[in-house]
């Protein structure tokens, strides 16, 4: 409890949500991919696979990937809150929602090799957190499994091998290498997050907020808008496929925001999200009321 | 689609290829980061009969242990492998394995030990742990959980129509190699390098 409201409770029904239910928009981009594939070809058997797999963890409330990843979470909260509590409920929930089986025991201690054995440990879950001036709280959260965690990578402009000047065609350039770099390894088709600048952490930071965005949304800046649509199509066409086996999708979604840098630094940050891009999100008002965002 | 029982010899091993398409039926055992490194740094006796003439599986499952001690798998699918690529040839060749179940495939090294040990990479659907968790039909017994924690540790199976496609073959064929090639000579014509 923080205040008069159960968090935990909220929080555990968020994790469940998220590792269970793949969204709409995801589901969606998988059933596209699969129809551009051809007829009993080792791309769309992967896709039918895909596609049974998400209706059967959403019919039995079960984990969509066994590897449920590390939770990372955005918190908007009011004025006043504590931010203190708000982790420490995080916490918990993610060792209740371990102990349902909604997320496996994924924190390993680097030194020891000792799992936890309850989801939580040093650095585990990353909660974010931001003051704003509204008066309910807003948490977002994406599950990211550390197959794709392992395809993250960050370029540091000019890029010779690939002739990626500081613009944004350079961007494009390294973006689609890091496509390359990942082939099925990530689990492909995958989502993208891409941050243009910043430093070495925020960067990083960033690219993985963007994957937030649904997938059907549209950059508000134009020259992004542009650039996601473009590598979106051209990462289609490296033809890698779904699981690598080859074939016409590749990638569900790109997404690129940008933060500004230091003139010596010019930093393009990719953050790699499998097929099973788990996001979730839950508005909790003053009184306690909550309402669960798509 | 051709079943395949566990374990196997290597005879119908070889005569598997790229591009087929396998349901598997038997004991087979589960194993990834820790399990491969502790596998090469002795030779574990206890373990090796478990090992001989089947499958390794790469997989971290989510299991619910239950009242009587028993264990169920609820979700498992299979983790990226190439993680195992110092290791594979070396447990392979070692403890008599026929192959091993993964995503994303492997690197020169393991695919010479395919070919030196009579063995196979087979492709499971990365993050489909619900489907494939309905073929693991009985948790035989399990190693090094309390040392490992749950992903780590190594699962003896029993699994039933357990759906794989063979991506590397024990005679050099890679569909991993192939789809590599072809993807970074489309990136050289689109960036033009």
């Amino acid at each position: 409890m923080v205040g008069s409201v159960n968090y935990v409770e909220t929080f555990v029904e968020l994790i469940r949500r998220a590792s269970t239910e793949l969204p709409a928009d995801v589901t969606s981009a998988i059933e596209k991919g699969r129809k551009r594939e051809q007829g009993g070809s080792l791309a769309q058997k992967a896709f039918d696979t895909i596609l049974e797999n998400v209706g059967l963890a959403r019919d039995h409330s079960a984990p969509i990937c066994q590897d449920t990843g590390t939770p990372v979470v955005w918190i908007h909260h009011p004025r006043g809150v504590s931010t203190r509590q708000l982790k420490q409920a995080f916490e918990d929930a993610v060792r209740q929602a371990t102990g349902r089986q909604c997320l496996r025991p994924n924190a390993v201690d680097t030194i020891t090799g000792k799992n936890t054995g309850n989801g939580a440990g040093r650095g585990i879950p990353y909660v974010h957190f931001e003051e704003w001036e509204a008066d309910h709280l807003e948490v977002r959260m994406i599950l990211k499994g550390g197959g794709s965690e392992n395809c993250g990578t960050q370029y540091k402009l000019p890029e010779g091998r690939l002739k990626a000047g500081r613009d944004l065609d350079g961007v494009r350039r390294v973006v689609l290498d890091a496509v390359v770099q990942a082939q099925g390894k990530g689990c492909a088709p995958g989502v993208l997050g891409v941050c243009v600048g910043g430093d070495r952490v925020s960067g990083f930071a960033e690219s993985k907020r963007q994957l937030l965005r649904p997938l059907d949304e549209i950059n508000p800046d134009p020259q992004l808008a542009e650039l996601e649509a473009r590598v979106l199509e051209e990462g289609n066409g490296l033809g890698i496929g779904p699981m690598g086996f080859g074939g016409e999708t590749t990638l569900l979604g790109v997404k690129i925001g940008v933060l500004d840098r230091l003139p010596a630094c010019y930093f393009v940050t990719v953050s790699y999200m499998c097929w099973a891009d788990r996001r979730a999100g839950v508005c909790i008002s003053e009184g306690g009321e909550v309402t669960w965002l798509s | 689609m051709a079943e395949l029982k566990l374990p196997v010899g290597k005879e119908p091993i070889r005569e598997l290829t790229v591009g087929d398409y396998l349901e598997l039926s038997g004991l087979m055992i589960t194993g990834r980061d820790a399990a491969h490194k502790w596998l090469v740094e002795g030779f574990r006796k206890e373990v090796a009969p478990f090992l001989d003439g089947t499958v390794i599986y790469h997989c971290g499952p989510v299991v619910r242990r239950n009242d009587d001690g028993s264990h169920d798998f609820v979700a498992a699918g299979p983790t990226t492998s190439i993680r195992e690529e110092p290791y594979q040839a070396e447990v392979i060749g070692r403890y008599g394995l026929r192959g091993c179940i993964g995503k994303g495939g492997m690197g020169p090294k393991t695919l010479a030990g395919l070919g030196e040990h009579g063995a196979v990479y087979l492709h499971a659907i990365g993050g489909a742990a619900q489907v494939l968790a309905r073929c693991v039909k009985r948790v035989d017994r399990v190693f090094m959980l309390e040392e490992f924690g749950v992903p780590e540790a190594l699962w003896v199976i029993d699994v039933e129509r357990f759906p794989v496609m063979v991506t590397m073959d024990s005679h050099g064929g890679s569909l991993h190699d192939e789809v590599e090639k072809q993807s970074k000579r489309r990136l050289a014509e689109l960036i033009g390098v």
